[in-house]
C-alpha cells in the first residue's frame, strides 16, 4: 500500500524570534518541503505616510526612527536629504561630517546586528554575544550624542541637532582599530566554519536578472555581480571625498550575501578613518535655515544607501510647511518580495536561513 | 498695531502675522511671476521681457525619450513631458494609462534606454485626480525617468506593470490598499497592510477614520 501524504498548511509567526518582528509566513509543506509560501504583513504598520501628512517636516524625523530602528540614522538622513534636496539648502561641513559619521557606524552597528541574529537563527549563540557587545560600544557613542539609544532624533533639516561633545571624534576614532581586529576575529570564528558553511552555501541563490526584476538592493543585489551602491553612483552628502570599494561577489547565495556584508563592515570603517581625520573641529552645526519650514511647490525623489539597500524618501509639496505626500521606498519592503520565491522547493530550515540573509527590519516593511 | 504698552505674546503674534503676511506677499509675487514666466514661453522665445531660463542640462534626454515613446508606441501616448528642476532635472513624462504597458515593455529593454530597475512606485490622491509615479533606472547608464499616469478619481484605474518590472508586484498592492486604485492585470491584487476587512483607503484625502478619537 502507497503511503498517503498530506499538504500541511505551517504559520510560521508573526510570534517567532526567526521572522524578527511581527512577521508571518503561512506555508504549504509536503513532509519536509516547502511547496507554496505566502508572507502576510502589516502587523507593524503604523500609517507613517498618513500621519506626516498632518506633521511639519521636523516633527516627522522621529517617525523616521521608527521605521527601520535597527538603522534610525540613516532614516533620518534619507528625510532631510529630500527636503534639502527641495529647498536647496546649504549644509554646513562640520554637520555633514558629522551626519556622514554617525551614519557609517550605524552601518555598522546595522550589520553587527545582522551578524549576531543570523547565526543565532542558524543556531550559534555565542557570536551573538559578542556582536551586541560590539554594538553597544557605538550605541553608546550615539546616547552621547543625541541622548537616546536607538530612536535618535539627531539631525535636523539643515543640519545636526547637537555638536558633538568633548572628545567623541577621538574615542571613534580609537573604536575602528578595535573593531577591525574584531572583524578580523569573527571571520576566523565563523567564515570558515564547516557547519555554517554547510547550512548557507548554495542557499537562496538567484542570478543577476531576478535581483534586477525584484528591484532589490543592498547586499541582496551586490551578491549578484551588480556593483550597484548609491553611494557610489548618485553621490550624497561627503561620499565622493572618500575612498572606499563597493563589495560584490557572484555568488547569488546566502553565503555571498553574508561575505558582503562582513566586508562592507570594513568598507564603513575604512571611510569613518578618513572621515575622522578630516573632520573640521571649527564650525556650525546648523546652516542658515528658515524659522518656518516652506518646502517649495513641487515634488522629488531622495535616495540614499541604508544598511539594507535603497532607503527613498518621495515628497509631494504644495508650499506649505506640511508635506501634501510623503512616500518612503523601504529596502526592507521591496527586498522582501523575493522570499516566495525562493522559499519554493526548500526545506524548512532553509526557510530560516534564506529570511534571515534578506534582512529585514519589521519596522519598515510595514512602515 | 497698538504701541510699547503690549505684552509680550501679543507682540510676538503681531511680529508672526506681519511675517506671514509678508512671506505670503512674497510668495503670490514669485508665483504671479512664475505664471508670466510660463506664459511669456508659451507666446513664442524672444519678445518677453525676463530672460529666458537657460535649458535643462537633461533636456536632450527627455527629447529622445519623448522621441522614442512617440515613436515606437504611439504619437499620442505623451500627455505632457518637463523637466523636474528639485529632483535634479529629473526628466519626466506623464503618459496616457491606455499606453502604459507598451511604452513600459519598451524602454526596459530599448537598447538606448534600458530602464530595468525600477526603484520606486508611489501613489497620490491629488484631489481632482490619482496619480501613480514610476522612478526607474538604468543601472547600465546610471539615467533615472520618472514617468506619471493620472487616473480618475472615482474609479482609479491604472494597468499594471507587475508582468514587467516584478518590484511593482507588492508597490502596487500597498498603492491598491492605501488609495485604492485597481491595477488590471495584477496576479494576485489584495490588500497588504491593513487587515483584509478594513473599510476605505487611509491615504485618500477624504477618509475618514472609523474612529476619529484614536
Amino acid at each position: 500500500m502507497a503511503l498517503r501524504t498530506e499538504e500541511l498548511l505551517l504559520n510560521v509567526g508573526p510570534q517567532h524570534p526567526s521572522t524578527h518582528g511581527v512577521f508571518r509566513v503561512i506555508v504549504k509543506l509536503d513532509g519536509e518541503v516547502i511547496r507554496e509560501a505566502i508572507p502576510v504583513m502589516g502587523y507593524l504598520h503604523r500609517g507613517t505616510e498618513k500621519l506626516a501628512e498632518n506633521l511639519n517636516y521636523t516633527q516627522i524625523i522621529p517617525y523616521t526612527d521608527r521605521m527601520d530602528y535597527v538603522s534610525a540614522m540613516t532614516n533620518n538622513y534619507v528625510l532631510v536629504h529630500a527636503v534639502e534636496k527641495m529647498m536647496g539648502l546649504e549644509i554646513p561641513e562640520k554637520a555633514e561630517f558629522l551626519r556622514l559619521i554617525v551614519m557609517e557606524l550605524q552601518r555598522v552597528a546595522s550589520h553587527l546586528v545582522w551578524w549576531g541574529t543570523y547565526l543565532l537563527d542558524i543556531g550559534a549563540m555565542s557570536p551573538f554575544l559578542y556582536a551586541f557587545r560590539d554594538r553597544e560600544m557605538i550605541i553608546d557613542f550615539f546616547n552621547e550624542l543625541s541622548g537616546a539609544r536607538l530612536t535618535y532624533n539627531y539631525m535636523r533639516v539643515g543640519g545636526v541637532k547637537w555638536d558633538a561633545p568633548e572628545g567623541w571624534i577621538e574615542k571613534v576614532r580609537q573604536f575602528i582599530p578595535y573593531m577591525k581586529s574584531k572583524l578580523d576575529e569573527y571571520h576566523e570564528l565563523v567564515s570558515g566554519n564547516e557547519i555554517f558553511l554547510a547550512r548557507i552555501k548554495g542557499i537562496g541563490y538567484y542570478d543577476a536578472q531576478t535581483a534586477i526584476d525584484y528591484g532589490l538592493s543592498g547586499a541582496n543585489l551586490r551578491c549578484t555581480g551588480i556593483d550597484w551602491d548609491v553611494r557610489k553612483k548618485e553621490p550624497y552628502s561627503l561620499y565622493n571625498r572618500f575612498e572606499f570599494d563597493v563589495p560584490t561577489s557572484t555568488g547569488g547565495d546566502c553565503y555571498a550575501r553574508y561575505l558582503i556584508r562582513m566586508e562592507e563592515i570594513r568598507q564603513s570603517l575604512r571611510i569613518l578613518e578618513q572621515a575622522v581625520e578630516q573632520f573640521p573641529h571649527e564650525g556650525e552645526t546648523m546652516g542658515k535655515v528658515p524659522r518656518v519650514l516652506r518646502v517649495p511647490e513641487g515634488e522629488t525623489y531622495a535616495a540614499i544607501e541604508s544598511p539594507r539597500g535603497e532607503i527613498g524618501c518621495y515628497i509631494i509639496s504644495k508650499g506649505k510647511d506640511k508635506p501634501y505626500r510623503l512616500k518612503f521606498r523601504r529596502p526592507s519592503f521591496v527586498n522582501l518580495q523575493i522570499l516566495p520565491k525562493l522559499l519554493v522547493g526548500e526545506t524548512m530550515t532553509n526557510l530560516i536561513t534564506i529570511l534571515g540573509g534578506i534582512d529585514i527590519v519589521v519596522g519598515e516593511v510595514d512602515a | 498695531m497698538k504701541e510699547g504698552a503690549d505684552v509680550q505674546p501679543a507682540a510676538d503674534s503681531d511680529k508672526e502675522k506681519e511675517e506671514k503676511a509678508k512671506a505670503a506677499a512674497e510668495a503670490r509675487a514669485a508665483r504671479a511671476a512664475a505664471r508670466a514666466a510660463a506664459a511669456a514661453q508659451k507666446e513664442g522665445e524672444g519678445d518677453s521681457a525676463e530672460a529666458p531660463k537657460p535649458p535643462s542640462p537633461k533636456q536632450p534626454l527627455l527629447d529622445r525619450f519623448v522621441e522614442i515613446i512617440k515613436e515606437k508606441v504611439h504619437a499620442d501616448a505623451v500627455e505632457e513631458s518637463f523637466i523636474n528642476e528639485r529632483d535634479d532635472h529629473l526628466p519626466c513624462v506623464v503618459l496616457k494609462s491606455d499606453y502604459l504597458i507598451q511604452t513600459a515593455g519598451l524602454i526596459r529593454n530599448h537598447p538606448e534606454l534600458k530602464l530595468n530597475y525600477l526603484r520606486n512606485v508611489a501613489g497620490s490622491d491629488m484631489e481632482s485626480h490619482m496619480e501613480v509615479i514610476y522612478h526607474i533606472v538604468s543601472l547600465e547608464k546610471v539615467q533615472e525617468y520618472a514617468l506619471k499616469v493620472r487616473t480618475d478619481r472615482n474609479e482609479p484605474s491604472i494597468p499594471s506593470v507587475t508582468p514587467i518590472w516584478e518590484t511593482a508586484n507588492w508597490n502596487e498592492r500597498e498603492i491598491y490598499d492605501l488609495l485604492g486604485i485597481d491595477f488590471p492585470g495584477h496576479p494576485d491584487l489584495r490588500r497588504i497592510m491593513m487587515s483584509d476587512d478594513w473599510e476605505g483607503h487611509p491615504l485618500r484625502k477624504d477618509y475618514e477614520p472609523l474612529d476619529p478619537e484614536v
